[in-house]
């Protein structure tokens, strides 16, 4: 009777946006009179951050502080068309909708600007404080809520625009299977070390070690925050999660989560995290998406790190103690 | 958590402001303080209550719905059955002209899986609606259940879902998608080692937070509020106008602060009830899953089957590769057979193989529908891809990640699906990864790249 220790690996990639396209989202920006900015979505929030994502995107492509950014989304009346938050398709979705919107209507509020400076529109920059100011010339400047005033109240102007993004849509051939799933993956490749109890059949994860590509993190706390949440998911998925333990057969289905077993906040191991970023093509900023992938590569490299440690091959998601102990009794 | 910067820094536009920064999220305040509106975070004066009265059996032909003593309880205001419902069979991927309709909202004829909506019970307040529930009498006779994906395949099993006509989805013709890129069973033949494993991923539950639900009610213009849980605004929208019978200008639906959704709330399978039940009251209604209806009939992570042969050769190059996919749908599509289609256009990994077999199947069953969830199309496959790559990697004595290194697709490498792959990163992925775990590999695999020697024989 022993606590045996293995180490195993998975690397894999995930496809970026529903598949096989065909599904467009809109974005509206416009400017409050005094040059702070709503963005106007129908996308949801389902707690992955999408609204931050739209306001940095949207400030970022505006060249204003994100501060003076505000996301509404979730209403259908004000908000135009988004195809959903899922297939990991919010940032890479959503995000390019919001910065064809934020261009245009940049181009109008530096219309606007160059009007007031009495200068051509195309010698203009924003620094990113809420000033406009002449290339070359930081002396000769504009605040952002000057110019929306005087492009509102003097010159008659709309500081606003519209987006959309949308990948066409692809048909399967049904004799080869020639397809254009998606244009971009995301990457990862996960190292994982665990503990398993050949007595009580119990495997216990002590590190995951991962290096994700994600494309560029639009904002690294909250792919941080993505990232430990899926590999929480992803020990869960491998070691605890089934409503039917013994499927086909459907008893012991679960009524509450005092029948579903997940491992609690305690139960976390330790994660190690590296960030490679090769832009997406067709990504905003090159942006590309890890909400879902993140929760799948510790399931295989958590089976493989049980073989290493007790020779026990579980090829039947997911690995219970029972399993394992079965395993174990198998090829003793 | 770091960046490695150095990789791919020449592809990367520097000098960004907001994008890349650290920024405190929109909604934390409102979320950390209890205050955020999530969809039963409004309350509406003459708010009614609807629970559902569920099938008891997996399979069942319907002999007759008696609602006499239910419609006697105090506080009930209307039962709704499927004759109420103007569209009743219908399918939500009907948006995007995928599929055929083959799920009634109220089952009238046969029930299919343990769980289903047969009767929809509206009353004064939720006491009332459960008690309505348990007066409604059904008489059922009950039929032959199949549950196991490969046994619903058999001739002679019980047929689930007669829209369909038989237990699978019809892709063109064929009862599953292929994907064919040269030829695998020469391959075979050439391989120095062939191997073929069986895989198999369990049922699993979305496991949020907040469960599936909605609130709608009638606005004061002819239009009817709906505020929902639902992942996919305008698609919820768009489907229960089909079903209710409204143009979609009548409809307008409030959400997008969500607790939780890793799919589970992509189905539309509480709004198209709840509203259909405001138009026919003319009061708000609430419809909320209980625990027990989010675990055992909202829709889940399906199960899925794999049989996966691979040839190997004695250098470690992948030569040929056949898998055998199947994926429980349970009684309905849902989105299921979109679902095979992305695990088909997945496969065979971020892997090159020059041969590649793939048929992709959605099995009907008599069990809850499964539908989308994190993953959704790969999570099974990656389990069942990742833990047969480490088999091959120990049969053929190379280091696991030296191994994926070798296999590896690179820039301008044909994938299983006819297209040029661009924009690989997977050995870059790894090798970080080592270098992080500390585990060794051989200088001649850290010097490869993404980048270089992909679009032909690898070697």
């Amino acid at each position: 009777m022993a606590k045996r220790r293995g180490k195993g690996i998975a690397s894999v990639n995930y496809p970026i946006g529903m598949n096989l396209g065909g599904d467009p989202s809109q974005a509206l920006v416009h400017a409050m009179p005094t040059g702070k900015f709503m963005v106007s979505l129908s996308s949801v929030d389902l707690g992955q951050g999408m609204k931050t994502m739209a306001r940095q995107v949207c400030a970022e492509a505006l060249g204003v502080p994100s501060d003076d950014v505000y996301v509404d989304t979730g209403d259908t009346d004000t908000g135009p068309h988004c195809m959903g938050s899922f297939a990991s398709r919010g940032t890479h979705r959503v995000g390019n909708a919001v910065i064809m919107a934020a261009k245009e209507a940049r181009a109008v509020l530096l219309e606007a600007a160059a009007e007031k400076l009495e200068v051509e529109a195309g010698d203009l920059d924003t620094d990113g404080a809420g000033n406009i100011h002449v290339r070359g010339d930081p002396g000769k400047s504009i605040t952002v809520t000057e110019a929306s005033l005087a492009g509102q109240f003097e010159q008659g102007r709309t500081i606003s625009g519209r987006g959309i993004f949308l990948v066409p849509l692809s048909h399967p051939d049904p004799e080869t299977g020639s397809m254009t799933p998606v244009t971009c993956y995301a990457h990862a490749c996960t190292v994982v070390e665990v503990e398993v109890d050949d007595e009580t059949g119990v495997v216990t994860v002590l590190s995951i070690k991962s290096a994700y590509e994600i494309g560029r993190g639009i904002n690294p706390k909250m792919v941080e925050q993505q990232l430990v949440g899926g590999a929480w998911m992803g020990i869960s998925h491998a070691l605890y999660e089934t409503t039917e333990p013994y499927y086909p057969d459907r008893a012991h289905m679960p009524r509450d989560f005092t029948g579903y077993p997940m491992p609690g906040p305690g139960d976390i191991c330790e994660i190690d995290l590296v960030i490679l970023e090769r832009p997406a093509k067709d990504g905003p900023y090159g942006a590309k998406g890890c909400g879902e992938m993140c929760a799948t590569p510790p399931i295989p490299a958590i089976a493989n790190a049980i073989f290493d440690a007790v020779g026990v091959r579980i090829d039947d998601m997911p690995f219970t103690p029972e399993k394992v102990l079965k395993g174990i009794k198998a090829v003793r | 958590m770091e960046f490695r910067k150095e990789f791919f820094a020449d592809e990367r536009e520097e000098g960004l402001r907001e994008v890349g920064a650290v920024r405190p999220r929109q909604d934390a305040l409102g979320h950390v303080t209890g205050r955020s509106r999530f969809y039963d975070d409004h309350k509406f004066a003459g708010m009614l209550h609807l629970k559902m009265v569920r099938s008891p059996h997996p399979h069942a032909r319907i002999r007759s719905i008696d609602t006499h003593q239910a419609e006697r309880v105090q506080g009930v205001k209307r039962i709704i059955q499927a004759a109420d419902v103007p569209k009743n069979i219908h399918t939500i991927l009907r948006l995007i002209d995928f599929g055929i309709d083959d799920e009634p909202v109220l089952a009238f004829d046969k029930v299919r899986y343990t769980g289903e909506p047969i009767a929809a019970v509206v009353a004064e307040t939720e006491q009332a609606a459960y008690e309505g529930v348990s007066k409604v009498r059904i008489d059922y006779e009950q039929l032959p259940a199949v549950y196991d994906i490969e046994k619903a395949l058999e001739p002679g099993a019980p047929l689930v879902n007669e829209y369909h006509g038989q237990n699978f989805f019809d892709y063109n013709g064929y009862d599953h998608q292929k994907v064919r890129l040269g030829d695998v069973e020469k391959a075979f033949a050439q391989a120095d080692h062939v191997i073929e494993e069986r895989y198999r991923m369990s049922p699993m539950e979305h496991a949020t937070t907040e469960t599936n639900g909605c609130i709608a009610r009638p606005d004061t213009d002819g239009r009817y509020i709906c505020h929902t849980s639902s992942q996919a605004l305008f698609f919820s929208l768009e489907n229960v106008a089909l079903i209710v019978g409204l143009p979609s200008n009548k409809l307008h639906f409030i959400g997008g602060t969500v607790g939780g959704g890793f799919g589970g709330k992509n189905d539309t399978v509480v709004e198209p009830i709840t509203v259909l039940a405001a138009m026919l009251t003319q009061r708000p209604v609430r419809y909320s899953f209980t625990r027990t209806e989010e675990m055992q009939v909202s829709s889940h992570r399906g199960a899925e089957l794999f049989y996966i042969k691979d040839g190997v050769m004695n250098d470690g190059r992948i030569v040929a590769r056949k898998i055998r996919f199947y994926a429980d749908s349970g009684a309905y599509s849902r989105l299921s057979p979109y679902g095979v289609l992305k695990a088909a256009a997945h496969m065979p990994g971020p892997y090159t193989i020059p041969n590649v077999w793939i048929d992709a199947r959605c099995v009907y069953t008599n069990r809850t529908p499964s539908s989308s969830m994190r993953g959704f199309g790969v999570t099974g496959a990656d389990f069942a891809l990742e833990v047969q790559m480490d088999k091959l990697a120990r049969l053929v004595g190379i280091d696991p990640m030296e191994f994926r290194i070798l296999n590896a697709y690179r820039d301008g490498d044909m994938k299983a699906h006819h297209r040029t792959t661009s924009g690989a990163a997977l050995i870059e992925c790894v090798q970080a990864a080592a270098e992080l775990a500390d585990w060794p590999i051989g200088d001649r695999y850290r010097a490869m790249s993404s980048r270089q020697g992909g679009g032909g024989e690898r070697g």
